[in-house]
C-alpha cells in the first residue's frame, strides 16, 4: 500500500526547517519590549556571601533590575514547590534563596538590562565578598562518607544481590577483580539553556524553554510562582540537542519568569557555553568490580560495587550495578551502590544513565575474565547467555541479543580477530578487537494526543512532547499516515506546547512507544469515524460496507475484495457535510503484560581501535553496533540515533572529562576547546544494524525506543580493545595516550 | 561587553601612533584570541587598533634568498602559500596542524604569536592567577595540570605557549620584524618569547604597542623535516607534546639538526647545545632517544603532567624518524 510509512527510512519532516533556520530555538522568539537577563555565577565551591555591591552596575543606564539573595522573597518555603516529575528525593536548588554557596559557579545574580551587551557588562560589575567554607568535591577522596542510596527518586530500584558470591568467588577457578573510576561528564547540546518569557496583563505568561517536557515546566512554574496552569503558557517546538539536560527546568527558567513577573515585561536569560558546567552533569563514578568463573566457562560470581556522587542537597541515584545482575545467567550476585555527598550541584540523567557508567567497569570485567579462561570474549558471553531476566526470572517480552552477537560479529569479522593481546599489528599501530553487550528499559509512559481531519484530506496531530533532535516530529508523521491511510505530506505533526494533549517528559528512550502508541489510537478514533461516513455513504462505492471490509490508502477509502472501487476521504466528507473529525486518546502501558514480562532493548558492539605501541595514541578506526529495539519505525532517524550514540561513546571512552580542580571545587575545562568532545576526524567507520525483533507484548507498535541503547556498551568495547591491542588494561576513562602508556592512572 | 572605541588603521604608521597614544589599547588583527579573551573578561581594552587593512599581508621573497611573511597573511593564506609549501614544509605542517580551518582562515601570522595560553585557570577570572593578575598566585602548580609546562617553569607560572606555528619558526631560526615608537628592528625568534620567571604576566621581550610587520624565513631550507602534534583529539585540540623536526644527512651522518619542542614550555623550546652534539653522528633511534635524554634533562613533572617528560622523548624520536622517511 502506498500509505506504508513504518518502517521506511524517512527524511525528517522539520529538517527544511532546520536547515534553512527557519525552526526557532528558545533564545530566538521575539518579544515587544524584550529585555536581557545575564547570570551571575559565583566564584567558591562552598560558604556564604558577605556582601554583594550591585551600585557600580546599577548605576548605568539601561540595567534595569538586580536580583540577588538581598531583594527575591515571598516565594515560598516547601520543598514540593520546588520538586518536578525529574527530581530525586531531597530539596532542589532554588537560586538566590539566600547567602548560602552550595557548589562553584552557583547562580548569585541576575542582570537584567536593556541590551543583551549591557546587562553582560554590568554582570561583570557585580562585586561580591565571600566567607570561604571548606569544600569536599572529589568523590574519590570522600569514599569513607559514602551511605546507602535512598529509595525515592521515581524509577530507582534497590539492587538486589543473590546467592553468595563472596563464597564462590573464593571457590572459583578464575577470577579477575579491578577498580574503575569514571570522571563527570557535562551536558553541551549545541543549544545553551535559554528561556524568553512574554508577559501580559494579568500576569499570563508564555515561556519559550529549551526543555524536555513543556508540562514540567509548566507544573514547576505554576507552584514556584503560585499562578494557575491557564495562565502559564509553555512553548518548545525545536530542541538543539537535550539528552537529559532539559528533563529537569533549570535555573534560567526560574529567573526569566521571576524577572518577567517583577518586571511585568518580555524576559529573556540565556545561559553562556562556561554556564553549561554550572548544573546537573554526569556523575563520576568509583566502582569495584569482582568476577569468577568456573574451568568450563560457567560465571559463578558477580560482585559489582558502585559508589556515586550527589550533592548535599538532594541525593540523585542512577541504576549503575543492577544491570550487572541480569547481563548473564548467574546466580551468585552481589551489588552494592552507596552515595557521597559533595559540594556540587546535583548530577543530572544523561543518555542512558547509570547504564553507561556500570556498563564499562562490568564488560570491561567480563573481557577479562574471558582472557583468564583463555575463551573467546563473545563465547564467553554466549555460554553465559542469559535467556530470561535474572533479577526475578520473568520472561524478556523480546530478546534478540543472540540476533545481534551474530550478525553484528559477521559484519566486523569477529571470526578473524587472534585471541592473544598485542597479536595485532599495522606497522606501529598494534589493532585491537573488542566487544562489549548493552541492554536498557523499553519503556512507556502515560501519554495522550490529537488527531484532525478536516475535509480537505489533511491531517493535524498534536501532543505535547518534545523532540530533542531524536526525529519525533518525523515518525510522528510517519506513524499518522499510515495508520490513517493518508500521503504523508497530508500530515503535519506539532508538538511542545501545553496548550496540546499531555505528553510524558522525553526521555528513557519511551517516546516512540508512549506518544506513538497515543498518535495510534487517535488515529484509529479518526480512521473509524471515516470509515462510518464510508458505511453511510450514500451512492459511493463503498455504500453500505462495513468497516471490516474497507481500507485506507493514500487518502482514498477502497473495497478490500475489489481496490478499484474507491472515494477519496474528502468527498466521503463533503457528501455528509462533516467539516472535520476530531479525536483525542489516551495511550498507556499494558498493565498485565508489565507484571508479566521485563521489556529491554539489546545491543552488541564490536570496536576495533589502533593504538600507537610508543606513543600511545589510539583512534576508533570502525564500530559495528547491532541494535535489537523492536520494530524499527524510521531506520533512518532511528540510525542516526545509534551512530550520535557511538560517537558520543566514542567521546567517553577517549576523550570527555569535567576536570575537577581539587582546591578550588570548581570544574575547570569549562569551554569547549578543553572539555573534548569528538571532532570529525576521530570518528571513523561505524555500521549500525537493526536486528529483526517482534514483539507483540510491548506495546500496541512493538516499538522499544533507540534513544540510549546505542551508547551503553561502546565504552566498553573501546576499551577491550585497547586492552586487546596492547595488553594493558586502562580502567580510569578517559583512555588517553598518557594512561595507555602506563605514564599516568 | 566593556565599551571600547575603534580605529581602523591603514598603514603601519598611524597603526603605531594610534596604540601608543591611547589608554589600554591593544591590536586586533584575525580576532580570534584577542576577542575570545575580551567575552570572557580577561582583557578588557579602552580601545582596539584593527591592523586588518595594513598593507603587510604579502609572502615574498627577501635579499638574501629567504622568505618574508607578512604579519598580516593569514595562517591558511601562509601554509598554501607555494612558496612555503616547496622550501618550508615544516612551517606548513605546523600551521596545518593547528586549530580548524575556519580560525587559519582568519588567523593571522602576527596574531599567531602573540596568542595567549590556555591555561584553563587564566581564562577563569573567578581563579587566582599570576599572568591574568600578577601577585594573585598560580592555580596551576597545584592544581590541574595536565597541559602544562614540564621545561623552565617558575614557581609563579607554569604555563605554555600554545602555537604550533611558532614551533617551527623556532625550529627553522625565523627572525621578527618589529616597527614600534623607537623604530624598526629585528628580533631572533628565539628571543621572541620569553619564559615566565617572576614575570608571568609578559609573554614575550616586546613592548605594548610594539607592532610586528613581517617574519623571515632564512634562506636555509630543510627537506627532511616532520611536525608531530600529540593531543587528546585526532584535530581541533591543542598540543599535548609537539615537535619541529628537521635534519639533513650527508655520507650516512648527521650534518645538520634543528628542532623546537611545543606544549611543553612558556615558549618554543629549542636547545642548541644539544642539536650541536648530534651533528656527525649517525641517524639511530638510540641517537635521537639521546637527543631527547639531553633536551628534557632539566624538565620537572608537576603532579598531572609527568607524563610529558617521557613523551616528549618518544615524540622526538619519532618525528625524526618521520623526517628522515620523507622524500
Ligand atoms: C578554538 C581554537 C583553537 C585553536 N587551536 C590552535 C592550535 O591548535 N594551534 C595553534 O597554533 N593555534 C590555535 N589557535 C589559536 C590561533 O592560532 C590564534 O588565535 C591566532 O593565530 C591568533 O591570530 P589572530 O590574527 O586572530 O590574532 P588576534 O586575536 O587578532 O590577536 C591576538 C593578539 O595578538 C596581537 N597582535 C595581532 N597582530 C599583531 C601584530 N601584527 N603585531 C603585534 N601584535 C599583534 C593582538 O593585539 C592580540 O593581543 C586556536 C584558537 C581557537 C579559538
Ligand atoms: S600557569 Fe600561569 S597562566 Fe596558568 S594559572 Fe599559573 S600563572 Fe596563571
Amino acid at each position: 500500500m502506498k500509505s506504508n510509512y513504518i518502517g521506511k527510512p524517512t527524511s525528517r519532516v522539520d529538517g527544511p526547517l532546520k536547515v534553512t533556520g527557519q525552526a526557532k530555538y528558545a533564545a530566538e522568539f521575539a518579544a515587544d519590549g524584550l529585555v536581557y537577563g545575564v547570570v551571575v555565577s559565583g566564584e567558591i565551591a562552598k560558604g556564604s556571601i558577605k556582601n554583594i555591591d550591585v551600585k557600580e552596575a546599577l548605576s548605568l543606564k539601561g540595567v534595569l533590575k538586580i536580583f540577588t539573595h538581598e531583594n527575591v522573597s515571598g516565594l515560598p518555603w516547601f520543598d514540593k514547590n520546588y520538586k518536578d516529575q525529574d527530581s530525586p528525593a531531597g530539596s532542589p536548588f532554588r537560586p538566590f534563596q539566600d547567602n548560602k554557596i552550595m557548589f562553584s559557579m552557583q547562580p548569585i545574580a541576575l542582570v537584567v538590562a536593556e541590551t543583551f551587551e549591557l546587562a553582560r557588562y554590568a554582570a561583570s560589575l557585580v562585586k561580591v565578598e565571600y566567607k570561604e567554607d571548606k569544600h569536599e568535591t572529589v568523590l574519590m577522596d570522600h569514599l569513607d562518607k559514602a551511605k546507602k542510596a535512598p529509595k525515592g527518586k521515581v524509577g530507582f530500584e534497590e539492587p538486589k544481590s543473590r546467592g553468595n558470591a563472596g563464597d564462590a568467588f573464593k571457590a572459583a577457578e578464575f577470577k579477575v577483580e579491578g577498580e574503575y573510576l569514571h570522571s563527570a561528564e557535562h551536558h553541551n547540546p549545541l543549544e545553551m539553556h535559554a528561556t524568553t518569557v512574554v508577559w501580559e496583563d494579568g500576569d499570563k505568561l508564555t515561556v519559550y524553554d529549551k526543555t524536555q517536557g513543556v508540562f514540567n515546566c509548566q507544573q514547576y512554574i505554576t507552584k514556584v510562582f503560585g499562578l494557575s496552569t491557564d495562565d502559564v503558557r509553555v512553548l518548545s517546538p525545536f530542541v538543539g540537542g537535550a539528552f537529559g539536560s532539559g528533563l529537569r527546568p533549570q535555573y534560567q527558567v526560574f529567573m526569566a519568569v521571576l524577572a518577567s513577573l517583577e518586571l511585568k515585561r518580555a524576559v529573556r536569560v540565556s545561559l553562556t557555553r562556561q554556564q553549561m558546567f554550572s548544573f546537573g552533569h554526569r556523575p563520576s563514578s568509583v566502582q569495584r568490580l569482582a568476577l569468577s568463573a568456573s574451568a568450563d566457562g560457567t560465571l559463578q560470581s558477580v560482585k559489582h560495587e558502585a559508589f556515586g556522587e550527589t550533592s548535599r542537597f538532594e541525593d540523585y541515584t542512577e541504576i549503575i550495578v543492577n544491570w550487572s545482575g541480569t547481563m548473564y545467567k548467574c546466580e551468585n550476585v552481589e551489588l552494592k551502590y552507596d552515595l557521597v555527598k559533595l559540594d556540587v550541584f546535583s548530577p543530572l540523567d544523561m543518555r542512558a544513565p547509570g547504564a553507561v557508567t556500570g556498563n564499562h567497569p562490568f564488560e570491561s570485567a567480563i573481557d577479562e575474565l574471558a582472557y583468564a579462561l583463555k575463551m573467546d570474549p563473545l563465547a564467553f558471553r554466549l555460554r553465559n547467555y542469559a535467556e530470561e531476566d535474572q533479577m526475578g526470572g520473568r520472561p524478556y517480552s523480546s530478546k534478540e541479543l543472540k540476533a545481534c552477537y551474530t550478525q553484528g560479529a559477521a559484519k566486523f569479522g569477529w571470526d578473524k580477530r587472534s585471541i592473544e593481546p598485542r597479536s595485532m599489528r599495522d606497522g606501529n599501530q598494534l589493532i585491537g578487537w573488542g566487544m562489549g553487550t548493552a541492554a536498557w528499559d523499553a519503556q512507556q509512559m502515560l501519554a495522550n494526543a490529537k488527531a484532525v481531519l478536516s475535509a480537505d484530506g489533511k491531517l493535524f496531530v498534536s501532543s505535547g512532547a518534545s523532540d530533542i533532535g531524536t526525529g519525533t516530529y518525523t515518525i510522528m508523521t510517519q506513524i499518522a499516515a499510515e495508520t490513517l491511510g493518508l500521503a504523508i505530506e497530508d500530515v503535519t505533526f506539532k508538538l511542545g506546547d501545553t496548550n496540546m494533549p499531555e505528553a510524558p517528559l522525553q526521555g528513557g528512550s519511551w517516546t516512540a512507544a508512549s506518544v506513538g502508541s497515543a498518535v495510534k489510537a487517535g488515529c484509529e478514533a479518526v480512521k473509524a469515524q471515516v470509515l462510518k461516513l464510508a458505511k453511510k455513504s450514500k451512492k459511493t462505492p463503498v455504500s453500505g460496507e462495513s468497516a471490516d471490509d474497507l481500507i485506507i490508502d493514500d487518502g482514498y477509502v477502497l473495497l478490500k475484495k475489489d481496490p478499484s472501487s474507491k472515494i477519496s476521504i474528502s468527498e466521503l466528507m463533503k457528501q455528509a457535510e462533516v467539516g472535520s473529525i476530531e479525536e483525542k486518546a489516551m495511550s498507556g502501558p499494558n498493565p498485565i503484560n508489565k507484571l508479566k514480562y521485563t521489556f529491554n532493548t539489546h545491543a552488541a558492539v564490536f570496536a576495533e581501535v589502533k593504538v600507537d605501541e610508543e606513543l600511545g595514541t589510539a583512534i576508533v578506526s570502525r564500530v559495528v553496533c547491532a541494535v535489537a529495539a523492536g520494530k524499527i519505525i524510521n531506520p533512518k532517524t532511528a540510525g542516526s540515533q545509534i551512530k550520535g550514540a557511538v560517537v558520543w561513546g566514542i567521546s567517553k571512552a577517549l576523550e570527555e572529562e569535567s576536570m575537577m580542580d581539587k582546591n578550588l571545587g570548581r570544574f575547570i575545562n569549562h569551554d569547549l576547546y578543553e572539555y573534548h568532545i569528538p571532532v570529525n576526524k576521530d570518528i571513523n567507520d561505524i555500521d549500525v544494524i537493526f536486528v529483526e525483533e517482534h514483539d507483540d507484548k510491548v506495546n500496541p507498535l512493538g516499538v522499544k525506543g533507540v534513544g540510549e541503547i546505542g551508547i551503553i556498551a561502546v565504552a566498553g568495547a573501546i576499551a577491550n580493545a585497547v586492552f586487546h591491542a596492547t595488553g594493558h588494561r586502562v580502567r580510569n576513562l578517559p583512555i588517553t595516550m598518557d594512561k595507555v602508556l602506563g605514564l599516568s592512572e | 561587553m566593556n565599551s571600547f572605541s575603534y580605529l581602523r588603521a591603514v598603514n603601519v604608521a598611524d597603526a603605531v601612533e594610534d596604540i601608543n597614544t591611547k589608554n589600554k589599547a591593544k591590536f586586533i588583527a584575525g580576532g580570534t584570541n584577542i576577542l575570545d579573551l575580551m567575552k570572557v573578561n580577561v582583557e578588557r581594552p579602552e580601545h582596539l587598533t584593527d591592523l586588518t587593512r595594513l598593507p603587510l599581508t604579502e609572502i615574498q621573497n627577501t635579499e638574501d634568498g629567504g622568505l618574508r611573511l607578512g604579519a598580516l597573511a593569514t595562517n591558511a593564506v601562509t601554509a598554501w602559500n607555494e612558496q612555503v609549501q616547496q622550501r618550508y614544509p615544516l612551517l606548513a605542517k605546523a600551521i596545518l596542524a593547528g586549530a580548524s580551518a575556519q580560525l587559519r582562515n582568519m588567523a593571522t601570522n602576527g596574531g599567531n604569536l602573540f596568542q595567549r595560553t590556555r591555561c584553563y585557570y587564566f581564562y577563569d577570572t573567578a581563579t587566582p592567577c599570576n599572568k591574568r593578575e600578577p601577585g594573585s598566585g598560580c592555580s596551576a602548580i597545584n592544581g590541574y595540570n595536565r597541559i602544562h609546562a614540564v621545561l623552565g617553569t617558575s614557581e609563579h607560572c607554569i604555563a605554555t605557549h600554545p602555537s604550533d606555528m611558532c614551533v617551527a619558526l623556532a625550529a627553522l631560526d625565523a627572525k621578527v620584524n618589529v616597527t614600534g615608537t623607537k623604530g624598526d628592528w629585528v628580533v631572533d625568534f628565539a628571543d621572541f618569547h620569553r619564559l615566565p620567571g617572576d614575570q608571568p604576566e609578559l609573554d614575550n621581550n616586546l613592548q605594548p604597542g610594539d607592532l610586528v610587520t613581517s617574519i623571515d624565513l632564512p634562506a636555509k631550507t630543510f627537506s627532511k623535516v616532520q611536525y608531530l602534534k600529540l593531543r587528546d583529539r585526532q584535530s581541533y585540540a591543542f598540543a599535548i607534546v609537539s615537535v619541529a623536526a628537521a635534519i639533513e644527512l650527508e655520507g650516512g651522518t648527521i650534518k645538520e639538526i634543528q628542532m623546537a619542542l611545543g606544549g611543553v614550555a612558556h615558549k618554543p623550546w629549542r636547545d642548541k647545545s644539544a642539536e650541536a652534539m648530534m651533528i656527525g653522528k649517525t641517524p639511530t633511534k638510540e641517537n635521537f632517544r639521546l637527543l631527547a635524554e639531553t633536551v628534557l634533562a632539566t624538565a620537572k613533572g608537576y603532579s598531572y603532567n609527568s607524563f610529558k617528560i617521557e613523551l616528549a622523548k618518544r615524540a622526538i624520536v619519532r618525528a625524526f624518524t618521520e623526517a628522515l622517511q620523507a622524500v
